[in-house]
């Protein structure tokens, strides 16, 4: 049991990254990465909702779907679970959290369009995880997400001061960035845990 | 709005990957051959043309307010109908794409295009639209696709291209592909997720590269114009 939370934690922070090898949730990460600071907000956000999501729609889908056979409605339902989750988070940490609140702030609303919460909500499916490890891959690739955009931030901080070709200005100089991260964390993969 | 001025748009000028810059986790991800791009630029362009018109045609019912739930539940229905049919009717590429197909309900073209364009213009205008918008896409998978398979492994149209049985279109992704030179000549890391943010970083810079150069082109023929009048 231990084992394998375990080696789900791993594999979902270091070697099948959100970010790296999985492309899940790559618009905000090319989008609010330009300073440390919005990508550890960015980040935090993400655990949050990705640990909750999983949780919630592992409970929807099982005592919901599975129970009435309509698996078929699975993508429908996931998309609404998670708008009306993040609507919620919203509202709650307005009132009961204002500090928690004013510190996500605007990246709340942004991640129900983020594919990695949607993603890792079909991928628990997918994997026929149980609740516990549902709530582990969730929180654990939100981690990862973490990780991954927070390095990319201080990176990014960097190639601002740096000389390029002025046609890949923008853009394109972070996906080459980004490339190189991928490159790094090329390393992991591969590796087997307790497998 | 004329349909040569959309389709300009849609494939060059307003490119939704290369110039809007969005839809791009897909796009990186499932671009390891033709077989994969091919199939994805053709579901997104189905469901987008689909979402188009009934988001334009329902464009004065639905309130403000609430608007984008509508359009996500939309987007979400036509989504899931697509995957059943493709796992009824083209089971390999299903299961090449995976969790990618169910992901087009938050790919930000297609709520990106109900938002921006189907709720102030006509059906018909709509559905060119979606139509130019998704091939714009398409082009972009196909380009991408090409070039890792063929920098990466030395192939071309693998799982599409059936040279075995004489040169045929497979829809069950078993084909080999040609082979335009041997495997381990390629540079394997091109298919690797390394390969998917190189490939686009450098399409992206190739694509402002020009767009700067027809604009100054414009601008020195212009400026030739105010002087010739002059």
């Amino acid at each position: 049991m231990l084992t394998n939370i375990i080696s789900i934690s791993l594999g979902a922070i270091l070697i099948n990254n959100f970010i790296f090898s999985q492309f899940l949730g790559c618009c905000p990460f090319l989008g609010c990465s330009s300073k440390v600071e919005t990508a550890t907000g960015m980040g935090l956000a993400v655990v949050f909702v990705m640990g909750l999501a999983s949780a919630i729609c592992w409970v929807i889908d099982q005592y919901i779907l599975v129970a009435l056979h309509l698996e078929f409605l699975q993508t429908l339902a996931f998309i609404l679970v998670i708008a009306a989750l993040v609507q919620f988070v919203e509202m709650f940490l307005k009132k009961s959290v204002p500090s928690l609140y004013s510190a996500l702030g605007i990246y709340l609303p942004l991640i129900t369009t983020n594919c990695a919460v949607l993603g890792v909500v079909l991928l628990n499916v997918q994997n026929e995880y149980n609740f516990l490890e549902s709530v582990v891959y969730g929180v654990t690739g939100g981690l990862g997400f973490m990780l991954a955009i927070v390095l990319f931030a201080s990176v990014r901080e960097r190639v601002e001061f740096s000389d390029y070709p002025e046609c890949f200005e923008g853009f394109p100089i972070c996906l080459v960035s980004a490339a190189l991260l991928a490159l790094a964390f090329m390393g992991f993969s591969g590796m087997q845990i307790f497998a | 709005m004329n349909i040569k001025n959309q389709f300009k748009e849609g494939l060059i000028t307003n490119n939704p990957v290369l110039v809007q810059l969005i839809g791009m986790c897909a796009t990186m991800a499932i671009t390891t051959t033709l077989f994969n791009g091919v199939g994805m630029g053709l579901s997104v362009l189905i469901i987008l043309t689909c979402c188009n018109v009934v988001v334009s045609a329902i464009r004065k019912i639905i309130p403000n307010e609430i608007r984008l739930a509508i359009f996500v539940v939309i987007i979400a229905g036509f989504v899931t109908i697509v995957d059943l049919l493709l796992q009824a009717y083209i089971p390999a590429l299903s299961a090449a794409l995976g969790v990618f197909i169910p992901l087009i309900v938050v790919n930000c073209i297609i709520i990106g295009r109900a938002e921006a364009f189907c709720q102030k213009n006509t059906i018909g205008a709509s559905f060119f639209d979606g139509i130019f918008q998704g091939l714009g896409y398409t082009v972009v998978l196909i380009i991408m696709c090409v070039v890792r398979e063929l920098l990466g492994s030395g192939r071309f149209g693998g799982g599409l291209i059936d040279v075995a049985n004489g040169f045929r279109l497979t829809m069950d992704g078993t084909g080999a592909g040609i082979q335009l030179f041997p495997a381990d000549l390629g540079a394997s890391i091109l298919t690797l997720p390394f390969g998917g943010f190189l490939t686009l970083g450098v399409l992206i810079a190739v694509m402002q590269y020009a767009l700067k150069k027809s604009a100054q082109k414009k601008q020195l023929a212009e400026k030739a114009e105010k002087e010739g009048e002059e």
